[in-house]
C-alpha cells in the first residue's frame, strides 16, 4: 500500500475472496510467462512527500528562470505578469481534475468555459470559428495545414523564413507524413519578400503560412500578402502572436482563412515550453473541417441553456479513419487561463498593454540601436520584439556576450545565428509589461560592457596571432 | 418520478450566463502601467494601415465580478477531487497535489524554453530522469519526450514508422489497428499517409492472429496495438502476433492508454514492441484539466533510436560531475512535432509521481487497479450480471466491458440512460459505447486510487438502477435529474452551431 492506495489487508482478504483467486499474482496469470518482468523495475525505491519535494526544488534551483534574471528573451514566449487569480482558477479542482466533458450534464462549466474561450478568440483574430485548442503553435501551424489538405489536395505549401523556425519544422515533419511538399520564401528587408512569395504561389499550393509579427519582429503586410495568394486555391494561414492583437489588424479583416497562434503569451506561465495551448480559428467555409473540440450551445428538455461538445463527426471518436485530426487530449485548462487572461485584460486593457509594449520597444529598439557596435536588423515597424545585429564575430562571439550579460543579471535576447544563417550575429530582444524602462536601461548598459569586453577580447586575440 | 415531482434545484434555478453578457463599458480587473519611456507618436511607430481599427469585444469586469463568474462557472462541473470517474481508457487516478506545488516553483515554472542549457541544468536532468525511468517502465531504452499528448505521440510513432522504412528504401502503404482500437489509432495513420487495415477480434477477446495472418504482408509498415486492449484483456498471443508483425519487417506500435495494468509486472519492449507511447495524464498522474493538458513521451528500440524527434537530452560526465544539453545533430530524425521540447510542466508531475512511489510503488499501483477492476466486476456480477454481462472473458486487467443487451431487450433502457441516471447517484458514468464491436458497451476502470468502499457504493448505484429500469424504465430512460442542466440537444446543436456568444 502507497500513499495513493488504499487496500489493507483485511480489504485484500476480502476482495481476493469476492474474486474468488487466492492472490494478485493469479490475476496476472493471463499475462504469458515469457513477458512477465519476473524482477522488480530497475528504478529508486519512492520517497516520502517532503523528501521529494525537496529533490525537486534543488532541480528549480538549478535552473535560472525569470525569476532570477531580468529577461529579455522570447523568440515564441513570453515573460508576461500572469495575475494571481489565474493560479487561484486553475488549481480549483473543478477545473484542474475533470476529464473531458463527455457528460455535459455534470461538465456544463468546462463547456461554458470553452465557448467563452471560442468567443474570446473569435475577438481577438475577427475569424467567426474557433475551435476549444489545440496543443501550442507550431503544432497548430501544422494543424492548418492538413486542414488545408483535406479541403484542396493541392500538393505544396509555402512558406515565410519569417515564420517561428520550429513551426516551419513542425510543419515539414507532418507534410512529410501525407507528402506534401514545403517551399521556403526568404525574407527581404526583414519581412516576407512579396515577389518571391507571389512567385511561388500556383494552383498546386494547398496553403501559405506567414507569422505576424514575424520571428524578426517585423510587422508583416498581412493583408498584402493575403491578397496574392487569393486568386489561387491556397489556404491562407497566419500565425499570430495574440498580444499585439489589440493594435495590429486581425487576421480576419486581412484575408486570413485560417489564424493560429502560440497562446502562451495569454495567462500562461514559460513552463520551459510547456504546457500552454495552441488557438485555431478560421472562416466559416471551414467550420466543419476544425481540427479538435468545440462546444456549441443549445438547450437541455427543460429549456434550459447549455453547452455540448458539438459537431463531433469530424473528430477521431466517432470518424476514425476519416477525421479532420487525430488530435484528442489537447490543452483545456491552459486554454481556460487564456479565456480568463484575456477577461482580464479586458476591451481596453488589451490596446493598452499593446500601445505600451509599441512604446517601450521603440525605446529599448532606440537605445541599443545607439550603442558602439550595435545596429538594427531591418527597418520595418516592430511591436514587442525586435532584432539587431552585433559587430562580433560569429554566433559563439553572440553567445559570449549573451553569457556575460546574464554573469551581470540580464538575459538580452536570442541568438538569431542558431536558426538564421544567414544573421549569424542577429539579437532578437523581446519585452513584456514587466521590462521596465529602468531594465531597459540596464540591459543597455549590460550589453554595452559585454560587447566592449567581447570586442576587447577579439583584439587582443588578434594581436596575439 | 419524474422532474416536476422533485421540482428545480439551485443550481438548475441558475441561468448560465457567460462572462461576455456581464460588466459595463469602462470597467476593467488591469490596469496599465505608464510606459515610463520617452512617449513617441503611436500612428508613427505604427502606421494606421497596419493597425485595428476596432477593438476585440472582450469582456469589461472588475477583478471581482471576474473571480466570482469563473468560481461560479466550476461549480458546474463534477471533478475527480470530489468523486468516482470510472472512466474505461481513461485512467482517472488521484492527482497529487504536491505535483501541483513543485511544477509552480519560479525554478521550473519561469523557466524560458529557450534559456541556454548551461542555465537549466536542473530542467535538463529532470528530463532525462525522467526519461530513463518510463524506458525502463516500458522496457525500451531511447525515449522523446516532445509529444504534446497520446495521439500526438501515436503520429510521433507512424512517422518513425515511416522513416524507418524508407531508411532502408522501402515504401510501404497500410498499417494495421484491431478494431478494438481507441479512434486516435486510424485517425493517426490517416495523418501519416497511411492506408488503415482493421484486423478482426477473435471470441476470447485477443487479436485474430487467422485474420492477422491474412493481412499481414510486406506493405504493411506497422500494427498498432494497445495491451491490455480495451476490453481490458492481456492478450496471451502477444509473442506469436510480434514474431508474425516482425516476420514481414513491419514494427509493432504499443498505444500506451492502458500502460496502468502492467507496470513493473510486464514491459512491452520484453513483449517485442519498437515503439511505446506513454500518456502521462493517465499512468502518471497529470491531472486532466478538463480536456488537457496531457503528454505523450515515446519509447522505442535501438533500430527506431535514429529517427527520433529531436532535440534529445544529452549526459556526459565531466570532472565536476554530470553535464546535460541537447542533441539537435540527429540527421535521420523525423524533425521536430512541437515547438521547444514538449509539456515540461507535465514532466515534473510525472517525475515526482515517479519518485515518490519508486520501483515497489509502480507495481503496487498497477497491481491494484488490476485487484480493484477484478474486485469490481465480480460485485456486479454479483449484483447484476444478467443484465449487464461481462463482455469477454472471465477475469480482466485494470478495466473490463460489460454490455447492456440483456438490460435494453427486457427494460428498454440503454447504456445511455444507465450514465445518464448514475449522474443522479454522485458517480462519473463509465466510459460508454465502446469498444464499438461490443454492443451496448460499458467500460469500467476504476484505478488503483479508490477504496474498497467507492467500489461498493458504485457497485451498488449500478444495480439499484438496474432494479429500478425492471420497476419503470421511465425514469432511467429521462435521467438525470439532479444536474445542474438535465439531457442536452445535441442533435439541434450540431444542426444550427451556435458556437460563440453572439454580439448584444
Amino acid at each position: 500500500m502507497s500513499r495513493y492506495t488504499a487496500v489493507t489487508e483485511d480489504d485484500l482478504r476480502e476482495m481476493l475472496a469476492t474474486i474468488g483467486v487466492a492472490s494478485i499474482d493469479e490475476l496476472f496469470e493471463q499475462v504469458p510467462e515469457g513477458v512477465r518482468l519476473g524482477r522488480e523495475l530497475d528504478l529508486p525505491a519512492g520517497l516520502p512527500e517532503q523528501d521529494v519535494y525537496a529533490h525537486l526544488r534543488d532541480l528549480a534551483a538549478r535552473n535560472t528562470s525569470a525569476e532570477d534574471e531580468v529577461t529579455f528573451l522570447g523568440a515564441g514566449m513570453y515573460d508576461h505578469y500572469v495575475p494571481a487569480l489565474i493560479d487561484m482558477l486553475m488549481s480549483r479542482s473543478e477545473f484542474l481534475t475533470p476529464y473531458t466533458p463527455y457528460q455535459p450534464e455534470i461538465s456544463q462549466g468546462g463547456l461554458q468555459v470553452m465557448f467563452e474561450y471560442q468567443t474570446a478568440i473569435s475577438e481577438l483574430t475577427g475569424l467567426p470559428v474557433s475551435n476549444a485548442s489545440v496543443y501550442e503553435g507550431p503544432s497548430a501551424v501544422a494543424a492548418a495545414g492538413y486542414l488545408a489538405k483535406l479541403a484542396n489536395g493541392k500538393g505544396k505549401f509555402v512558406v515565410s523564413r519569417g515564420l517561428h523556425p520550429h513551426s516551419r519544422e513542425t510543419l515539414r515533419t507532418h507534410a512529410h507524413g501525407y507528402g506534401i511538399e514545403v517551399v521556403e520564401v526568404p525574407l527581404r528587408d526583414g519581412v516576407t519578400d512579396p515577389e518571391t512569395w507571389a512567385a511561388a504561389i500556383d494552383g498546386d499550393t494547398a496553403a501559405v503560412f506567414f507569422q505576424q509579427p514575424n520571428f524578426l519582429g517585423a510587422v508583416e503586410d498581412a493583408k498584402a500578402l493575403a491578397d496574392l495568394a487569393k486568386d489561387s486555391p491556397a489556404v491562407i494561414v497566419g500565425s499570430y502572436d495574440p498580444i499585439p492583437l489589440g493594435i495590429l489588424a486581425p487576421p480576419g479583416e486581412c484575408g486570413v482563412d485560417v489564424a493560429v497562434g502560440e497562446g502562451q503569451s495569454l495567462g500562461n506561465r514559460l513552463d520551459f515550453g510547456g504546457p500552454s495551448f495552441g488557438f485555431f480559428a478560421a472562416t466559416e467555409a471551414y467550420l466543419r473541417r476544425m481540427p479538435g473540440r468545440i462546444a456549441g450551445e443549445t438547450r437541455d428538455v427543460d429549456g434550459r441553456r447549455g453547452f455540448v461538445l458539438t459537431l463531433q463527426t469530424r473528430e477521431q471518436h466517432i470518424r476514425r479513419e476519416k477525421a479532420t485530426s487525430n488530435i484528442c487530449t489537447s490543452q483545456a485548462l491552459n486554454a481556460l487561463a487564456g479565456v480568463v487572461y484575456l477577461g482580464w485584460l479586458g476591451r481596453e486593457g488589451l490596446v493598452e498593454l499593446g500601445e505600451l509594449l509599441l512604446q517601450r520597444t521603440a525605446y529599448a529598439r532606440e537605445c541599443l540601436s545607439a550603442l558602439d557596435g550595435v545596429e538594427v536588423l531591418h527597418e520595418q515597424p516592430v511591436v514587442r520584439e525586435f532584432a539587431l545585429t552585433l559587430d562580433v564575430d560569429g554566433l559563439d562571439a553572440v553567445r559570449r556576450v549573451i553569457a556575460r550579460c546574464q554573469d551581470a543579471g540580464i538575459n538580452p535576447g536570442y541568438a538569431l545565428g542558431q536558426a538564421y544563417e544567414e544573421h549569424p550575429t542577429g539579437l532578437l530582444v523581446a519585452l513584456t509589461e514587466q521590462r521596465t524602462r529602468a531594465d531597459i536601461d540596464r540591459l543597455a548598459e549590460v550589453l554595452r560592457e559585454a560587447l566592449a569586453a567581447e570586442r576587447a577580447g577579439a583584439a587582443a586575440q588578434e594581436v596575439r596571432a | 418520478m419524474t422532474a416536476e415531482v422533485l421540482g428545480a434545484t439551485p443550481m438548475q434555478r441558475e441561468a448560465a450566463v457567460t462572462i461576455f453578457e456581464k460588466g459595463a463599458a469602462g470597467r476593467r480587473a488591469f490596469v496599465a502601467p505608464d510606459s515610463g519611456v520617452p512617449e513617441r507618436d503611436p500612428q508613427e511607430l505604427l502606421e494606421p494601415r497596419l493597425r485595428r481599427q476596432t477593438p476585440a469585444a472582450l469582456p469589461q469586469v472588475s477583478e471581482p465580478e471576474l473571480v466570482r463568474h469563473y468560481v461560479r462557472v466550476s461549480r458546474r462541473n463534477f471533478d475527480l477531487d470530489s468523486g468516482f470517474y470510472p472512466l474505461g481508457s481513461c485512467t482517472m487516478k488521484h492527482n497529487p497535489r504536491l505535483h501541483e506545488r513543485v511544477a509552480a516553483l519560479p525554478g521550473h515554472a519561469r523557466l524560458h524554453p529557450l534559456q541556454d542549457p548551461e542555465r537549466a541544468q536542473g530542467a535538463l536532468e529532470l528530463m532525462w530522469n525522467l526519461e530513463r525511468a518510463l524506458g525502463e517502465v516500458a522496457g525500451l531504452p531511447h525515449v522523446a519526450l516532445q509529444p504534446s499528448a497520446g495521439s500526438h505521440g501515436e503520429l510521433a510513432g507512424v512517422l518513425l514508422t515511416r522513416a524507418y522504412h524508407e531508411a532502408r528504401g522501402e515504401h510501404r502503404t497500410k498499417v494495421l489497428t484491431p478494431d478494438t482500437a481507441h479512434g486516435t489509432n486510424p485517425a493517426t495513420v490517416t495523418m501519416a499517409g497511411y492506408e488503415v487495415v482493421k484486423v478482426g477480434t477473435n471470441a476470447a477477446g485477443g487479436v485474430d492472429l487467422d485474420d492477422l495472418r491474412i493481412k499481414v504482408d510486406n506493405q504493411v509498415a506497422c500494427l498498432m496495438l494497445t495491451n491490455p486492449n480495451t476490453l481490458g484483456l492481456f492478450d496471451p498471443n502477444i509473442e506469436e502476433i510480434a514474431a508474425l508483425v516482425h516476420s514481414v519487417g513491419a514494427t509493432l506500435y504499443y498505444d500506451g492508454a492502458n500502460l496502468n495494468a502492467i507496470m513493473g509486472r510486464s514491459r512491452p519492449g520484453d513483449m517485442g514492441f519498437d515503439i511505446v507511447h506513454y500518456n502521462l495524464h493517465k499512468s502518471f498522474t497529470q491531472p486532466h484539466g478538463g480536456g488537457g493538458p496531457g503528454s505523450g513521451p515515446i519509447a522505442v528500440s535501438d533500430r527506431i533510436a535514429p529517427f527520433l524527434p529531436h532535440p534529445v537530452i544529452t549526459r556526459s560526465e565531466t570532472g565536476d560531475g554530470a553535464v546535460f544539453g541537447f542533441d539537435d545533430d540527429r540527421p535521420q530524425s523525423i524533425g521536430r512535432l512541437r515547438g521547444f521540447q514538449g509539456n515540461y510542466g507535465v514532466f515534473v508531475r510525472a517525475y515526482a509521481y515517479i519518485c515518490s512511489l519508486g520501483a515497489e510503488g509502480l507495481r503496487d499501483a498497477s497491481e491494484t487497479a488490476v485487484l480493484n477492476a477484478n474486485y469490481l466486476l465480480a460485485r456486479l456480477r454479483e449484483l447484476c450480471g444478467d443484465d449487464l454481462p461481462l463482455a469477454f472473458g472471465d477475469r480482466c486487467m485494470h478495466e473490463f466491458v460489460l454490455s447492456a443487451t440483456p438490460l435494453k431487450k427486457a427494460t428498454g433502457v440503454r447504456t445511455l440512460d444507465l450514465a445518464k441516471r448514475l449522474l443522479d447517484h454522485g458517480f462519473h458514468p463509465p466510459t460508454v459505447y465502446f469498444p464499438l464491436l461490443v454492443d451496448e458497451a460499458i467500460l469500467i476502470e476504476p484505478t488503483e486510487t479508490e477504496t474498497k468502499e467507492t467500489l461498493d457504493e458504485f457497485a451498488q448505484a449500478l444495480a439499484a438502477i438496474v432494479r429500478e429500469a425492471h420497476e419503470d424504465p421511465t425514469i432511467a430512460q429521462n435521467a438525470p435529474y439532479t444536474t445542474p442542466v438535465r439531457r442536452l440537444d445535441e442533435a439541434a446543436a450540431a444542426k444550427t452551431p451556435v458556437i460563440r456568444q453572439q454580439a448584444a
